[in-house]
């Protein structure tokens, strides 16, 4: 049980406001990622929730209680840092075990929780080791497992995974979710700039920027309905097209979103297609992306396997009936056709 | 005082001019023996490699002969003098040793030496790591540190004469001028002669040494303080440690071997102490220690050369293996052991 709400949060450091009015309500058990780019106050606000950072105005409430004022270690939080900030001087057992010593738990218990927690990370034959003896991978697991021993009802990550190479990375994205399984009823709450982490994590994404939440929802929601420019060119990979002029106002709107995934490449014309040449392309084997020129802008298609389409060719491009998206003045999504 | 500023500035103008002399020309003569140019390929890459063999040596050369001179001839000279007599010229063996383990004076300068050597470096190193920590959490703290620090720029002589008027007596129901018999006196009690209180006095004159070191301990400590990662310590208040734990538990264990460091440093400084002793008592009232002994024994009194070089040899002995660990850990600090 841990329901966590904000209200109005605000963060300034002087005159720097970071966090601007936020609202936020994540239900027990959630995974919640926020993503935005560098320095749209994800971190701050994650260390808000922490109680790292103080809140300048607005409140933090923990299962229905306001804790603006709580120190961290009462909040019932558990938080794993991007260096993982293990105990350089301590061992693996040390490590796990400090924050239970804080507590006073007794030392056989102690020892059980621990072992527990080793046994259920694989960190067993390393738990007399020091960090500095242990693998990347092997670390994070530590740092993970000293939030898990506290039996925290919510787990803060911040940017966990930024520090692994690829292949842990992804390895790690999966132990993570697992753990999440194992864990239905701890929130957990996850930082990240990696947009495939929030997408195969989140049961819910936040998008902020520029210290504002633009939009709350689940990864598909965010997908197919991004509630305006900001969302729908930070969520995709390769971005959504964003064309504004003659095939927006054909639309009836400011700006046209076309993923490019949905547009149709094709060597002739038809109906509301658009002409363009193509610049370059990228082969990735399982698809291709075709950078094509148009009179509207640079635009990404993306097809299936191998592209026959070469560098200068003509072609035409078509949206796919029914996915594009559209937006207004304010760039605002407009609903319906 | 013109004469002498100008003789100091003679004196740097052929220090600096003598030291770019004797690296351009030596470098230069270096080039012209054994030439690199375009005509001969071969011996051009052989040279270069015999340059760069000799080069490092030129570089070297001064600072061995120097040290040569000044501290390796001397430690084999004084050897040889401590198997020696008074003037130097018997040989009497192992004499000077014996005579040393059963002199009152030796004993009483071991035992005050074993003092400082508890007292000072723990004092400095606690002191300056307590305020270390708190001058980093308040806004007049640089301040605060650059006083600290100050008596570090004060000569050992010259902290003695201040803190002589500290302890400074006069006769009861005379104006006191030294400031802690004057508030001795303020709170109701008598005045002390507080350099003359056999066992005491020792401890009076380490304040003064702990009064110099302190703010060397405070600067490299802070330093060391500040480079502890940050979310370690964020880690730890997560974690439910209150301040103090995570001082002890997470701050303290991190700067270890800087803490080594200043202490093996401030060691050695103590073992080798003197001018604060020559200065405040010379070596009265129980307060002996072996620099000043040694100094005493070798150029007082007529010297005793032998007896002199005795105790200089076992000072040496009771530095070097401090000053082999205080090195050893310096280097693995720099290797980022840490």
């Amino acid at each position: 049980m841990a329901d966590i709400k904000l209200t109005n949060l605000n963060k300034s450091y002087g005159q720097v406001h970071i966090l601007k009015d936020v609202n936020l309500e994540i239900k027990s058990g959630e995974f919640i990622v926020f993503v935005g780019p560098s320095g749209c106050g994800k971190s701050t606000l994650l260390r808000s929730i922490c109680g790292l950072e103080s809140i300048s105005s607005g409140t933090l409430e923990i299962d229905h209680a306001v804790v603006n004022e709580v120190p961290p270690s009462k909040r019932g939080i558990a938080m794993v840092f991007q260096s993982y900030a293990l105990y350089p001087h301590m061992s693996v057992y040390e490590n796990i075990s400090f924050a239970l010593e804080n507590q006073g738990v007794p030392r056989a218990e102690i020892k059980t929780r621990v072992e527990k927690v080793a046994d259920m990370l694989q960190l067993t034959p390393y738990l007399t080791r020091l960090p500095k003896a242990l693998s990347g991978g092997q670390r994070q697991r530590v740092a993970i497992g000293r939030a898990i021993v506290r039996g925290a009802k919510v787990f803060l990550f911040d940017e966990p995974l930024s520090n692994l190479d690829a292949a842990l990375r992804v390895a790690t994205r999966m132990e993570i979710a697992k753990l999440k399984r194992g864990m239905p009823q701890t929130t957990m709450i996850y930082v990240t700039h990696d947009q495939v982490e929030a997408m195969t994590l989140a049961d819910r994404i936040v998008v902020l920027q520029a210290g504002r939440v633009e939009q709350v929802g689940t990864p598909m929601e965010l997908y197919e309905k991004p509630g305006n420019t900001f969302v729908a060119g930070f969520i995709g990979s390769p971005k959504m097209n964003l064309i504004t002029g003659a095939p927006a106002e054909k639309a009836k709107c400011k700006t046209l979103g076309v993923r490019p995934e949905h547009l149709d490449i094709s060597t002739k014309a038809s109906a509301g297609s658009m002409q363009g040449t193509v610049e370059y392309t990228e082969v990735l084997g399982s698809d291709s992306f075709i950078y094509v020129a148009t009179e509207h802008g640079l635009i990404t298609a993306r097809e299936n396997g191998r592209t026959a389409v070469r560098t200068g060719d003509k072609v035409h491009l078509k949206p796919v009936e029914g996915q594009v998206h559209r937006f207004d003045d304010n760039g605002k999504r407009i609903e319906g056709k | 005082m013109t004469a002498q500023l100008f003789s100091a500035l003679l004196t740097v103008v052929i220090g600096v001019g003598g030291c770019l002399a004797y690296f351009w020309g030596s470098n230069t003569l270096l080039d012209r023996l054994l030439p690199v140019d375009a005509s001969n390929d071969e011996r051009s890459i052989r040279n270069l490699k015999r340059q760069s063999t000799v080069r490092p040596w030129l570089f070297l050369l001064p600072a061995l002969i120097l040290l040569t001179i000044y501290l390796i001839y001397p430690v084999f000279q004084t050897i040889w003098l401590s198997f020696h007599d008074k003037a130097g010229d018997a040989f009497v063996g192992l004499d000077n040793y014996r005579w040393a383990l059963n002199d009152t004076g030796f004993r009483t300068s071991i035992f005050n030496n074993f003092l400082w050597l508890l007292v000072v470096p723990a004092a400095c190193t606690f002191l300056g790591l307590v305020i270390a920590v708190l001058t980093d959490r308040i806004w007049w703290g640089p301040l605060a540190k650059s006083f600290i620090f100050l008596p570090m720029a004060i000569s050992f002589v010259g902290a003695s004469v201040i803190w002589k008027f500290v302890y400074d007596y006069r006769a009861e129901g005379q104006e006191q001028i030294g400031i802690l018999n004057a508030v001795v006196e303020w709170f109701g009690f008598s005045p002390q002669v507080w350099i003359a209180m056999p066992f005491w006095n020792n401890f009076f004159l380490m304040v003064i040494l702990i009064w110099i070191q302190t703010g060397f301990a405070t600067v490299i400590l802070g330093a060391a303080l500040r480079g502890v990662p940050e979310d370690t310590l964020e880690a730890a208040v997560i974690d439910g440690a209150g301040p103090f734990k995570i001082f002890w538990r997470i701050m303290v264990p991190q700067i270890m071997p800087t803490i080594i460091v200043v202490w093996t440093t401030i060691t050695v400084l103590v073992l080798k102490v003197f001018d604060i002793v020559l200065t405040m008592t010379n070596g009265q009232w129980d307060t002996q220690v072996l620099a000043n002994l040694m100094f005493d024994w070798m150029f007082r009194g007529g010297g005793d050369f032998g007896r002199g070089a005795a105790i200089a040899i076992i000072i040496m002995i009771a530095v070097l293996p401090i000053m082999i660990w205080n090195i050893r850990q310096a280097n693995a600090e720099q290797k980022g052991g840490h």
